[in-house]
């Protein structure tokens, strides 16, 4: 069982004594809790059972402007005494700095809204295998799938964060994931593909069977991939990696990236950085959202955030320390995003993929290839082959390329967002990348 | 011994007998150990943004039945905790009926000191080579707009004990300094990053004023890529420098040469053994026994010697990468790689410093023998997809080649091939091999571990260049 609140108030404010008694002029704490259970399954037999239990308590002590800050796994009293005493005096010995300090007092988070981010039920291991044995049936139908692994995990959450100022509070989360990865072979090549889902309660979670049939159906699909041509080419992107660059976006107008100068959209603010019907929003409050959250990492409220009106660049996600660097005030984002999403497009999928006669349809992307400095932005990437709106053949084995700041002014979307990730986009289509084969 | 059980109510004879109760009929498996203190100082924007310290401490309890690995960890090594996990392990593997196998191979070499690098330094020291960097890098360019500095140290202790109370412990030190520089001329900005570290002191890599060559290199490579143009698009000859480049061949074979995906014959090398996979003269090792590297261990994550094991010689694939329980169920012998990122996770095959040792040739003659291509000097991070063999690496550094010339330096792309034909496209190997900086972080099922790579110059002869320009 996760430990309960009470348990981790006493630690916290444990804690914030300490740091007082050995001089620290403020201080916050943080103190998690998560028991995670997992069952692995390979080929239809039980292949992996692994329980976590997670203590953890991350302390910062300040000295006017000094700062410094430890972590630490072992909460028995006697170690917490060592640590924040080492923690106090190494922030005697840190250079000032001015933006150093607490959030401002009446930027916290005042309530705690019910935002329906636990389930209590608890599923026991033996439901996690009937679930398991149940998706990789369903995966295995197909005789071209040769290998599945899939995983159940239950993951049960507790914090408080506390700090000098009298702020503490913190909530139980709950999160329950399956996923599937399946291998296909034919003549030609092996393929491997995946799906998961993760709800925060049980009941919404997917049934085995469809999730088995959408992994083993996807992985399929890629077998006998071919190699296209370099060219110029409009790119779908599936939804699943197209949330990837909303989290590009994000890292780019993160307030850190631009007080440090560090970000291709610093100075963009007020300016139009998409194309005109694009709309981004950052919603924390919603029930059940996989990103949702009461306040932010330093107890910060949060409210909406309209990031992109009409394609214009309206806010930048701001923590207290570079909000002050900036003169601006935090708007409850350190930490970063909460649910951050593309609201939708006013074309069908179907419209879309009909929208040009040429086109590649991106289902996955790898390597690091997002430049936020400069807006370079150059992945590997598997897909398929679309001609006047039909999925021709797999293609793979190839990169696209472009800059963000010419990407995001050609972005269209289309009307199918739904809420499955903390980040989430519709199918998007960027038109003129380059895309490098042959 | 270390003090594991010091401050508990477990006492190391009862952890012993739970450990042997939970393993009674299981074919592998040991409770693992881990204290870990680390620390980290960053120099960011003109300021030391942030020091801090961690103190991780905990347990992982594993059962191996057949294929099947039952693993419990926490935080609190009680003699409650023990139990519950002990009870979790057993609940999994109801029906096991194997039979432990109590052989592990013994050495008693070491690869590092028994040092606690964080201690050897103080604070004050690490803190005033940061501001030196920083006011090093901006009075030496007045280009320089960002400096970031950082010095990341560790001691991490583990101790391992299997059933019928067998011990092996080991304490590794490992350090990491890395600077990265931003540069803006006329509007346009680019990045250098450059590090040095391995499981030494901190003195062992900055003697005199050594910090200075790491933030030159930071400061080279973004004033290259500030006059850097569009990369092309498309297939063509790539050179590759020697040291680092080397992910290549860790993302391109190392990952496919790992034994679970070869048990599980996921990798596109589980059917290949003792076939040609490359070129002739190209020889690939993995070896956990170079003193002071990042990657070498002295004994691995289940307590088994490290060794210097040979994947690939003469272009024949010869060996994969085991831990026990790959190894036993493939009959073959661990050959001491089987690691974890940290308590919380379960014993993998894992590479530690991947390396292709050196041919003949100069990388003179592979530049002048390419018509059309790209020389590419340093990268950033790469990812393979080990089923389809398809892997990546993004250019940090990298210039054109025309005729037989280096041109122009292009823009970071990523670069894509296949893994097992791209060794076989490799036309040239050089007699410069080098190891990298120390710098390496290898991520595998969201476990990240420090690893080594190593290379010559090579030649490959086709490979997919992710630019802009057609």
């Amino acid at each position: 069982m996760v430990k309960d609140q009470e348990f981790l108030r006493k630690k916290a404010s444990y804690c914030l004594g300490l740091a007082k008694k050995f001089g620290a002029t403020s201080s916050s704490v943080i103190v998690n809790n998560s028991v995670a259970e997992t069952v692995n399954f390979r080929n239809k037999k039980l292949d992996e059972s692994n329980r976590s239990d997670d203590l953890g308590i991350n302390i910062t002590t300040y000295i006017g402007k000094k700062k410094s800050s430890i972590f630490s796994s072992n909460l028995l009293n006697d170690n917490l005494n060592i640590l924040i005493e080492k923690c106090v005096e190494t922030t005697k010995n840190t250079p000032e700095d001015e933006f150093n300090c607490l959030p401002d007092k009446d930027l916290l988070a005042k309530e705690v809204k019910d935002l329906n981010l636990y389930d209590d039920t608890n599923i026991e291991n033996d439901h996690k295998i009937d679930y398991l044995q149940k998706l990789e049936v369903s995966a295995f139908q197909n005789e071209k799938i040769i290998n599945t692994e899939s995983s159940f995990t239950q993951n049960k959450s507790n914090f408080i964060l506390a700090n000098s100022e009298g702020f503490c509070d913190g909530y139980k989360t709950s999160s329950f994931t399956a996923s599937s990865v399946t291998v296909a072979k034919d003549e030609v090549s092996m393929e491997r593909d995946y799906e998961y889902s993760t709800k925060c309660f049980l009941k919404d979670l997917i049934d085995p069977e469809e999730l088995g049939k959408l992994a083993a159906d996807q992985t399929i699909k890629k077998l006998s991939p071919k190699k296209i041509g370099s060219e110029k080419i409009n790119i779908i992107f599936d939804k699943r990696i197209a949330k990837g660059l909303l989290s590009s976006f994000a890292s780019a107008v993160s307030s850190s990236a631009i007080s440090r100068g560090t970000s291709f959209l610093k100075d963009k603010i007020n300016q139009k950085i998409f194309s005109d019907s694009i709309n981004i929003f950052d919603k924390p409050d919603i029930l059940k959202g996989l990103g949702s959250r009461s306040f932010d990492s330093e107890g910060v409220k949060t409210d909406t955030l309209k990031l992109v009106e009409q394609g214009v660049l309206k806010n930048y996600l701001i923590d207290t320390y570079n909000g002050k660097k900036l003169n601006l005030k935090s708007n409850g984002r350190c930490g970063g995003t909460s649910n951050l999403y593309f609201e939708n497009g006013n074309i069908s999928f179907k419209d879309l993929l009909n929208s040009s006669s040429k086109s590649l349809y991106i289902t996955e992307t790898i390597g690091h290839g997002s430049n936020i400095v400069t807006g370079d932005y150059s992945v590997g990437a598997t897909g398929f082959l679309v001609e006047n709106g039909e999925f021709k053949y797999p293609i793979n084995e190839i990169t696209i390329a472009g800059n963000f700041k010419d990407m995001f002014k050609n972005i269209s979307l289309a009307n199918d967002l739904e809420f499955k990730y903390a980040t989430n986009s519709p199918t998007i289509m960027i038109e003129g990348m380059v895309v490098a084969g042959k | 011994m270390s003090k594991f059980f010091e401050n508990s109510d477990l006492s190391r004879k009862e952890a012993e007998n739970i450990i042997s109760d939970t393993l009674q009929k299981c074919d592998d498996g040991e409770l693992y150990l881990e204290n870990s203190k680390s620390e980290s100082i960053i120099l960011d924007d003109n300021k030391i943004k942030n020091s801090s310290y961690n103190s991780d401490l905990g347990f992982g309890l594993r059962a191996v039945s057949g294929e099947i690995v039952a693993y419990s960890h926490s935080n609190e090594i009680s003699k409650n905790s023990l139990k519950k996990s002990s009870d979790n392990l057993k609940s999994t593997l109801k029906s096991a009926k194997g039979n432990y196998n109590y052989a592990i191979p013994k050495s008693n070499k070491s690869y590092y000191e028994n040092i606690n690098p964080i201690e050897q330094k103080s604070l004050n020291d690490k803190i005033e080579i940061l501001n030196n960097v920083n006011k090093y890098l901006r009075s030496k360019d007045n280009n320089v707009k960002q400096v970031t500095a950082n010095f990341l140290g560790e001691q991490k202790s583990v101790e391992i004990i299997r059933s019928g109370g067998e011990t092996l412990s080991d304490v590794r030190p490992l350090i990491r300094f890395n600077v990265s520089v931003m540069l803006e001329k006329n509007g346009r900005k680019e990045t250098g990053v450059y590090g040095i570290g391995g499981r030494q002191s901190y003195d062992s890599y900055l003697r005199k004023d050594n910090w200075k060559n790491v933030c030159d290199e930071a400061l080279r490579i973004a004033s290259v890529n500030l006059e850097s143009k569009p990369a092309p698009a498309g297939e063509m000859k790539v050179v590759l420098g020697p040291g680092w480049p080397a992910i290549l061949i860790h993302e391109a074979v190392g990952h496919g040469l790992e034994g679970d995906f070869n048990r599980k014959k996921t990798s596109a090398f589980h059917n290949l053994m003792g076939q040609k996979v490359a070129s002739e003269g190209v020889t690939i090792i993995d070896d956990g026994t170079i003193d002071n590297r990042r990657g070498s261990l002295t004994i691995d994550d289940e307590g088994t010697p490290t060794e210097k094991t040979i994947l690939i010689e003469n272009g024949i694939l010869k060996n994969f990468m085991q831990d026990r329980l790959n190894a036993r169920l493939m009959n073959t012998r661990s050959t001491g790689s089987g690691r974890r990122e940290n308590y919380r996770h379960v014993v993998l095959p894992r590479m530690r410093n991947t390396m292709m040792l050196s041919g003949k040739q100069t990388q003179d003659e592979m530049i002048k023998s390419v018509d059309k291509g790209i020389f590419a000097v340093s990268f950033g991070g790469g990812q393979v997809d080990i089923t389809s063999g398809k892997f990546v690496f993004n250019c940090t550094e990298a210039y054109e080649i025309v005729n037989g010339k280096i041109g122009s330096p292009i823009k970071g792309a990523t670069l894509i091939g296949d893994g097992p034909s791209i060794l076989k496209e490799v036309s040239m190997v050089g007699n410069d091999m080098m190891l990298d900086p120390g710098i390496g972080t290898c991520g595998k099922a969201g476990q990240g571990v420090p690893v080594g790579v190593a290379q010559p110059s090579i030649l490959i002869n086709k490979m997919t260049v992710g630019g802009t320009k057609l």
